[in-house]
């Protein structure tokens, strides 16, 4: 792992950050100007309206904070070489659950708002802790492992709710966690910077982050090297489940019920997108928190860029299939040596700080 | 190569090798049929000689996808994109006939064609830029799905077109009293896919080439298999396959809707793994994914005439099967892994 960002000094860290997260920052950075172009600086300055923040791109924030959630725990399962598929299913449960949960009982309770989101999470986390067994134990393909849930969990979700779209009313405190505010920031914000600083402070500050790329650099190195990969497995889907049950909660609380069959669709698709432009490699072994939450915010602002400059909003997914070309050929060290084909003789050695990048493993072994 | 030590243990079992790679197709197929025996046991009507044909019918595109998938799984891969790309060429058949009014003798090859052309290029694309499948595969997923909603965004008719009437017209064998059935020119075009496969799967070189580049990439590119073009054309007949599927549900539904298909990939990759192919690559069967189809089609067969089972049911067991046969595969690739060390 010579590209393992924890073992660089603090100098060659910070610069190697800066230069992953530049392409990030650029296609943010035009996405906006485009946006600005268009609707004018009101576009990026936020207002107060009744106690909170508003304006085009504070509701972006907002609602990107779901998928952000998700991005985050996606982007420690493939720093272990993983991925997890089921989200999107984990995101329709735990929205399933709390909807469901409240629906009989007292809504205006803090209580059963309380309980009914704590269950929510608790259920969504033993889901990726299943996941994570699956992967960790009966050594099963990540992709193959959630691929399950990923297909049965919309149908568990519907058997929760018996087919119907539960809903919460508009006075519920559970609606708060989607729509309200705190301090004038919106409450899904909240929420989603608290994570993303927990995760942060928890995979940068204790020994786990390395520990997670160590396993996803080289599982056979690590485990001989005495890490034991199968807990941190584990812990790493139990995290995504967890971050994917809450995502569902806030997108319930924010629409005030439950869809369980388009509840998140294809969000894991989104998640995955975002982790990929914010730099992270399928191929595990590094992870980058703060470029996964710059991709989820470019895929937000994306959205937005494409009603905002005119076009139908059928236009999204073939952006999206661009923006996933686009990355997917950057980030393959085969296209870039054919491009700079022509300019090799030129520079025939590459800078020493670009980061190389690992060869990609021809298959993962069965064992 | 990178992960291959003294210490490690030998990465390909010998499980698959001998008899005991028949268990998983064999447990399909026992399950198919005690399915249908059960489904006999309990609901009148189930003996139907119809049913059984009618598993062709309404699951004919699926069979067709799902016979592409087989071929790219074998190879290592995955193929997100084929739903799409299904919605995509009904769409692209309705708009080439009604809208731009070119006979549908020059629209259906157009886009069969076209389905190989992108295939290929998706193929190329994961094998010359070293792209992961799920990657390539799921910018095709949201390119083609745009596409589709570009064209348009609201359901196409193409009952005018007279073509498309051809698809459902049917073939009958024997009287339907006496034990006869009907089967559609839609099944019999599944039928030839699925013979065609098995036969270029089975028993042709690049056939081998494909379970080679499945098995070990590194081993074929050593043994001197074409590597390049085996996966370059795994892709490409998947693409043909999700063209044809997609041409199929233009005929039976004589309609195009941009958000046909949503999913279908999960649908045939099921399927697949179901009918005993491995997901990591290089083992399975063409006529595994022919019951793998056919147990999928017999579920919701059995829910249908249940009648107060709801449709989710149909995907919890699905999800269920999957577990069981993945669990399967491991447990016969641990114990081969076992006999290999002793």
């Amino acid at each position: 792992m010579s590209a393992s960002t924890s073992l660089k000094t603090g100098r060659g860290r910070a610069g190697a950050y800066f230069k992953r997260l530049m392409w990030p920052l650029i296609v943010l950075a035009a996405l906006l100007i485009v946006n600005v172009a268009v609707t004018g600086f009101d576009f990026l300055i936020p207002d107060v309206h009744d106690d909170r923040l508003s304006g085009a791109f504070v509701n972006i924030l907002r609602r990107a904070a779901p998928l952000l959630l998700i991005a985050l725990g996606m982007t420690l399962v493939i720093a272990t070489k993983g991925i997890d598929l089921s989200v999107g299913a984990v995101y329709a449960i735990g929205a399933a659950i709390a909807c469901q949960y409240l629906m009989s009982r007292d809504q205006s309770s803090i209580g059963a708002v309380v309980f009914a989101v704590a269950l929510a999470l608790a259920i969504a986390a033993v889901i990726g802790a299943w996941n994570g067994t699956m992967v960790a134990y009966f050594g099963v393909q990540p992709i193959v492992a959630t691929l399950i849930l990923m297909i049965a969990g919309r149908g568990i979700a519907q058997l929760i709710t018996g087919g119907h779209i539960p809903t919460v009313g508009d006075t519920s405190p559970f609606v708060e966690l989607g729509r309200g505010a705190i301090g004038t920031v919106p409450v899904p914000i909240w929420i989603a910077a608290a994570v993303f600083a927990a995760l942060v402070l928890l995979t940068r500050t204790t020994a786990l982050g390395m520990l997670l790329e160590s396993v996803g650099g080289n599982p056979e190195a690590s485990r001989l090297a005495g890490v034991r990969s199968k807990g941190i497995t584990i812990l790493v889907y139990l995290i995504t489940g967890a971050c994917a049950g809450l995502a569902g909660i806030l997108g319930a609380a924010n629409l005030g019920s439950a869809d369980a069959n388009n509840g998140g669709l294809w969000i894991e698709l989104d998640a995955i997108l975002a982790v990929v432009i914010g730099g992270t490699a399928l191929i595990g072994g590094r992870f980058f928190l703060v470029g996964t939450t710059i991709g989820v915010v470019i895929i937000g602002t994306l959205e937005v860029t494409i009603i905002n400059v005119g076009l139908s909003s059928q236009w999204q997914f073939t952006a999206k299939a661009i923006v996933v070309f686009i990355v997917a050929m950057l980030q393959s060290p085969e296209f870039r040596a054919w491009v700079l084909r022509p300019f090799r003789s030129r520079r025939a050695r590459r800078s020493p700080a670009e980061p190389t990048p690992e060869p990609a493993p021809e298959k993962a072994p069965v064992t | 190569m990178s992960s291959t030590t003294l210490t490690e243990r030998p990465t390909r079992s010998t499980v698959f090798d001998g008899l005991s790679r028949y268990i998983p197709i064999g447990a399909t197929v026992a399950l198919l049929v005690a399915m249908y025996l059960g489904g006999i046991a309990r609901y009148p009507n189930f003996d139907n000689p119809q049913l059984i044909p009618d598993l062709f019918i309404g699951n004919a595109g699926l069979l067709i996808v799902a016979v592409g998938m087989t071929f790219v799984i074998i190879s290592g891969g995955i193929d997100l994109s084929v739903g799409s790309v299904m919605a995509f060429s009904t769409m692209a058949c309705a708009w080439l006939t009604v809208d731009a009014g070119l006979p549908a003798s020059v629209a259906v090859p157009a886009v069969l064609a076209f389905g190989i052309a992108s295939g290929a290029f998706t193929g190329a694309v994961i094998h010359y830029f070293n792209v992961q499948p799920f990657i390539a595969t799921l910018a095709g997923l949201f390119l083609y799905r745009g596409l589709t909603l570009q064209i348009s965004d609201h359901d196409v008719s193409i009952r005018e077109i007279d073509f498309f009437s051809w698809g459902m017209e049917r073939v009958e064998f024997g009287e339907p009293r006496d034990g006869g059935f009907s089967l559609p020119y839609i099944s019999f075009i599944a039928f030839a896919v699925v013979i065609v496969a098995f036969v270029v799967l089975h028993y042709t070189r690049f056939g081998r080439s494909v379970y080679a580049v499945g098995g070990s990439e590194q081993s074929a590119l050593l043994m001197g298999l074409p590597v390049a073009r085996t996966k370059i054309s795994v892709y490409a007949v998947s693409g043909f396959c999700a063209a044809l599927g997609g041409v199929i549900a233009a005929f039976y539904t004589k309609s195009a809707n941009p958000l046909a298909g949503v999913g279908f990939e999960l649908d045939a990759i099921a399927a697949v793994v179901v009918g005993g192919t491995l997901l990591t690559g290089g083992a399975g069967f063409v006529l595994g994914t022919v019951a793998g189809v056919m147990v999928m089609g017999m579920l919701s067969t059995i829910i249908a005439f249940q009648g107060n089972l709801s449709s989710w049911w149909a995907r919890i067991v699905v999800g269920v099967l999957l577990l069981a046969f993945i669990l399967l595969q491991r447990v016969l690739a641990r114990s081969g892994e076992r006999k290999r060390k002793a």
